[in-house]
């Protein structure tokens, strides 16, 4: 018999997420958030966490309700532009700021999923993302030195789950989950569909179920557009 | 002189058959446009994306599908979808033959700065370090000066560096040029643009050709 992650509700979820904690939350833009989990984490209030997320959401959706209540004490980005919020936070000092390669950013959380405690990449050499870091060649190249990512909690957000947890995401709003599906102590992964177990083709499955410790079916997703741009219908 | 879209339209030119091209948001992203009937290339887009397509007709759009500027797009033919760990393996793997991005200043020694103004804007590099210190081939599109009118083509960039060295050709309003030995060398120049132009809008060392043709576009 599968071993069962399925959970009732974002209550369920987000049991156990306290103060100071680090979190990542997967997505890129408003793509692949996962929205239930952030309202819920809103409602619960807790303060000073650490979050691991490419982008910060915008000023009334995602990360940027966090934002707004002051939740979070650190950021680890690498793109926060598209919320006046946070650069107000940032540049007054309340909120810490990591930015970090985009590419690096995904590699930390694979590794730290891997176990793999660090790697070097070429990224950033030469630049401030450098400094304090240590700097190696290979192939008469010099690299950087970048530690990996775990979390105590991360939230994912897929389209299909099953309740061993094995998660399938769609189109682009795959991103940075499965990696920080890997490196999250307890991952949490709210689905849109959470369906029969048997019912995925473990073919298609892009995270395993071994990754993720609780599942549920998410509600009322809004999943907002941040640039609408559309072709002249012909 | 070029506007953004005659910058993009140059560009494509620099597009071969057969390659995977990653464009960067702004300029770049017009690249598309101008690509020639016939040639076969595919867009990467780094948040997962291989196949990218036009942006969907109106009434089609799909939220879970969008570009590395978070637009909405489509998929063609062929299509593939990736997490960001495998498409930063495409980047820094230098499966990517040619990046296009935009930039804020670029120095004679090929180093680029494109993603902070030092107690003004905070945006953050997003996927540009990961870029420029990988790909093998990558063209900076932007106009020649900033908003002041000052030279963005500089001896020494004066913002902090988004990569060191890399950058091999700049495509302006103004010229093509390529950066090579520490200086600028002047390729072409845009239409009705002239040479004194060129030299007077550009402060890091400039090389002249005795012959710089006109783009033909």
């Amino acid at each position: 018999m599968a071993i069962s992650k399925e959970i009732n509700d974002v209550e369920e979820a987000c049991k156990g997420v306290r103060d100071s904690m680090t979190l990542m939350l997967g997505g890129f833009g408003l793509c692949g958030i996962p929205e239930n989990c952030i309202e819920e984490l809103v409602r619960l209030g807790v303060k000073d966490v650490t979050c691991i997320s490419n982008n910060a959401g915008v000023d009334n959706f995602g990360l940027g309700k966090l934002l707004k209540k002051s939740q979070i004490r650190k950021m680890i980005s690498s793109y926060v532009g598209e919320n006046e919020e946070f650069e107000r936070q940032m540049l007054s000092g309340e909120l810490e700021v990591d930015l970090i390669p985009q590419g690096s950013l995904a590699e930390r959380c694979r590794a730290g999923g891997a176990g793999i405690p660090a790697f070097y990449t070429p990224a950033g050499y030469g630049t401030e993302v450098a400094e304090g870091k240590e700097v190696r060649e290979f192939n008469g190249k010099p690299h950087i030195l970048e530690a990996a990512l775990t979390a105590d909690f991360a939230f994912v957000k897929a389209w299909k789950g099953d309740s061993s947890g094995n998660l399938i995401y769609k189109a682009t709003s795959r991103n940075f989950n499965p990696m920080m599906a890997m490196a999250g102590k307890i991952t949490v992964a709210e689905v849109e569909e959470l369906v029969p177990l048997g019912s995925l083709d473990p073919n298609e499955i892009h995270t395993p179920g071994i990754f993720v410790q609780r599942i549920f079916q998410g509600k009322s997703y809004e999943k907002r557009i941040e640039q609408r741009t559309v072709s002249q219908n012909k | 002189m070029l506007d953004k879209n005659g910058i993009a339209r140059r560009i494509a030119q620099e597009v071969q058959n057969g390659q995977y091209v990653n464009l960067g948001i702004g300029i770049p992203t017009l690249v598309a446009n101008h690509i020639p009937e016939g040639l076969d290339v595919e867009f990467q887009s780094e948040n997962g994306i291989l196949g990218m397509g036009p942006f969907p007709i109106e009434g089609s759009e799909d939220a879970d599908l969008i570009n590395a500027g978070k637009q909405t797009i489509t998929a063609l033919p062929g299509a593939v979808f990736f997490d960001s760990a495998t498409s930063f393996a495409m980047i820094r793997g230098q499966h990517v033959q040619l990046t296009v991005l935009g930039a804020m200043e670029v120095s004679s020694n090929g180093d680029i700065a494109n993603w902070k103004i030092p107690g003004k804007m905070v945006k953050g590099m997003g996927g540009a370090m990961d870029l420029v210190a990988s790909a093998e081939n990558i063209v900076v599109a932007m106009m020649h000066t900033n908003r002041a009118g000052e030279s963005k083509l500089l001896p020494k960039c004066s913002l902090p560096l988004t990569g060191v060295g890399c950058v091999k050709r700049v495509v302006t309003n103004l010229a093509v040029l390529d950066i090579k030995d520490g200086a600028f060398h002047l390729v072409e120049r845009a239409p009705g643009v002239t040479v004194e132009e060129i030299v007077n809008a550009t402060d890091g060392e400039l090389i002249l050709p005795d012959l710089v043709p006109e783009m033909s576009l």
